[in-house]
């Protein structure tokens, strides 16, 4: 689940990678990175999304100082912890998921945003952990949780422990189930396998970025299964949708707008700003 | 005995061998003394052999065609199976059977995957991979059990939960998060059994519990060490590295902690000697369920939580 290394928006010029059209980053940036002219939403790295969302000023990190353990002693063309450092240095981050407290729209929340570009996004036991005590922060505060996925499912360097990420994030969300605390699922391009097949799929609200890939399996292995072609848009966010799987589908320029009224409308009062 | 014209893993071959003359002998000369001979080099053989298994062994054993399936457990550890079908929403699907039984005396819920031992049967039970409405069955069921606070006992042998355009569509995903969370909250004690392969997701769906066994031989990974190949090292053939590093065996899972206990299999592996298999999983079976009688249902919550809350390992610098 290696995530296409060069994607990252930076540098003066940026081409579409759907259209080819190519974009002044300013202006991408100002189109919160989003092709004026093919509508391409591309895939935002975690500290962009949280920027994106969040009420300007108001994140309070937390759990940075989780990172990644080599359980198995994982090797396969590379070590696991090679891999990792690669993926710490490009990104900055330690790992794949970046976690804490913020306002949205002057609302208290607790968030926890995948970062694509960090592995896939892909959820290893680290992952699994932030997920797990950014819901659990959810709780104590009783301040309601957004997740922002962007994966490609469970990391299989750490094998089966990794699977059970599946059922501790489950577990969280059964808690905020049972305590009544609101939880907002965001699912970006792409959210499939072990991140779709747990806490994502689980928001009392589930949201999706226009034309988002979102699957259990990815389209590839699909097409291998059962060697036929796969519908046009199949397995698109409109599509999760219009087979029941997802509430609402929203343009990147509305996703916070749309946050901010679910803030709202579950809390039952005006935000105190 | 396993009927020996199936396939079977290399490995099993000079064991096989060995019990094909044996057989042929006890059919022309049952007395001969040749036979206590090579009953005796046969079961020097197979402990040999199965002393130093390798994980990929384990997985072919896992996939054995002759090991038992959820169906065999349940005519021969339960009694009184009533098969309950459906998911009221949707379909029955096939790959996934449940309903009450007797373990005893006592009512639990059974629900299994199921594969097929005939290229039929295998068709019919889409290879032991389920759809949605599959999950969404068992849940009904547990949902039941809920109920009539009977417990629900769990038997897991899938390759996964199958990847075709209809799950997609009714939302697999959905479906196995859904089974993850509710699992978490059932007010009644859940015993789930790998007894062959523990495929991913599709084996999770069913293997949220209170209590997580392996049988000796089962595996339980990720993704099937031919996908990690495929995947990490880019060459499908790579399947038996892959299965060697991602530590997917029962032995390996008890000392990471991901399982309470490994049920051991009868020398051969469980399909040498089923009754023995049914026996010593049975006694298991019922040492745990007894153990977990006397929790309440909140402590049945709030340990069934810390234990998979505390599942995975991270570094954690500043403390």
């Amino acid at each position: 689940m290696n995530s296409k290394k060069n994607n990252v928006p930076h540098g003066l010029f940026k081409r579409c990678p759907k259209c080819d059209y190519s974009i002044y980053s300013k202006e991408l940036q100002l189109s919160l990175w989003v092709c004026p002219k093919c509508d391409y939403h591309f895939r935002l790295p975690a500290r962009r999304r949280i920027k994106m969302l969040i009420d300007e000023g108001t994140f309070k990190e937390y759990d940075s100082d989780i990172s990644t353990s080599d359980p198995l002693g994982f090797k396969d063309i590379k070590t696991y912890p090679e891999k990792v450092s690669e993926y710490v240095k490009k990104s900055g981050l330690n790992e794949a998921a970046v976690s804490g407290t913020a306002k949205i729209g002057g609302y208290d929340v607790s968030l926890c945003v995948l970062d694509f570009y960090f592995m896939g996004g892909s959820m290893g036991s680290a992952v699994g952990e932030k997920v797990c005590r950014a819901g659990e922060r959810a709780l104590r505060k009783k301040i309601p949780f957004i997740a922002v996925s962007a994966s490609g499912g469970a990391r299989m360097q750490e094998g089966i422990l990794s699977l059970m990420q599946m059922a501790k994030t489950s577990a969280v969300i059964a808690k905020l189930d049972k305590e009544k605390i609101p939880y907002f699922s965001v699912m970006c391009d792409p959210t499939t396998g072990g991140v779709s097949a747990s806490f994502a799929m689980l928001g009392d609200v589930n949201i999706a970025e226009s034309r988002a890939l979102i699957a259990f399996a990815g389209p590839r292995v699909i097409k291998q299964t059962i060697k036929q072609d796969l519908p046009p848009d199949f397995q698109s966010a409109e599509f999760v949708r219009d087979h029941g799987m997802i509430d609402i589908v929203v343009d990147r320029e509305d996703l916070r707008g749309e946050l901010i009224r679910l803030l709202r409308l579950f809390s039952g009062k005006p935000a105190n700003k | 005995m396993p009927d020996l014209k199936r396939a079977f893993p290399h490995f099993e071959e000079p064991i096989v061998k060995i019990q094909d003359k044996i057989d042929r002998l006890l059919d022309s000369d049952p007395g001969s003394p040749i036979v206590t001979k090579l009953q005796k080099e046969r079961d020097k053989l197979v402990k040999k052999i199965f002393s130093s298994l390798t994980p990929w062994q384990k997985v072919q054993l896992a996939r054995h065609p002759m090991r038992p399936y959820a169906m065999d457990y349940i005519e021969s550890v339960f009694d009184d199976f009533v098969e309950l079908r459906g998911d009221r929403n949707f379909a029955d699907d096939r790959a996934i059977m449940g309903g009450p039984a007797s373990l005893d005396g006592t009512t639990v819920m059974v629900i299994g995957t199921q594969k097929g031992r005939t290229a039929e049967e295998s068709v019919e039970r889409n290879f032991g991979m389920p759809h949605p409405e599959g999950y969404r069955k068992a849940l009904r069921l547990m949902k039941i059990a809920e109920k009539f606070s009977f417990p629900v006992v769990t038997l897991i042998d899938t390759p996964g939960a199958y990847p075709g355009i209809g799950a997609e569509e009714r939302g697999q995903a959905e479906a196995i998060a859904k089974n993850l969370r509710d699992m978490m909250e059932m007010k009644i004690p859940v015993i789930v059994t790998i007894t062959g392969e523990g495929g991913s997701g599709g084996a999770l769906g069913l293997g949220v519990g209170d209590k997580i066994l392996m049988l000796e031989n089962s595996v339980y990974f990720v993704c099937t060490p031919e996908a990690c190949s495929a995947i990490l090292w880019r060459d499908a053939s790579k399947a038996t590295v892959a299965a060697g590093t991602m530590r997917l065996t029962a032995a390996d899972l008890l000392e990471l902690d991901v399982i309470d206990d490994v049920v051991p299999e009868p020398p051969g592996g469980a399909h040498w000697n089923r009754q023995d298999m049914y026996d010593t999983y049975k006694k298991r079976l019922k040492h745990h369920l007894g153990a977990l009688k006397r929790t309440s249902s909140e402590n049945l919550f709030i340990k069934r939580y810390e234990k998979f809350r505390k599942m995975g390992v991270f570094e954690n610098t500043k403390k």
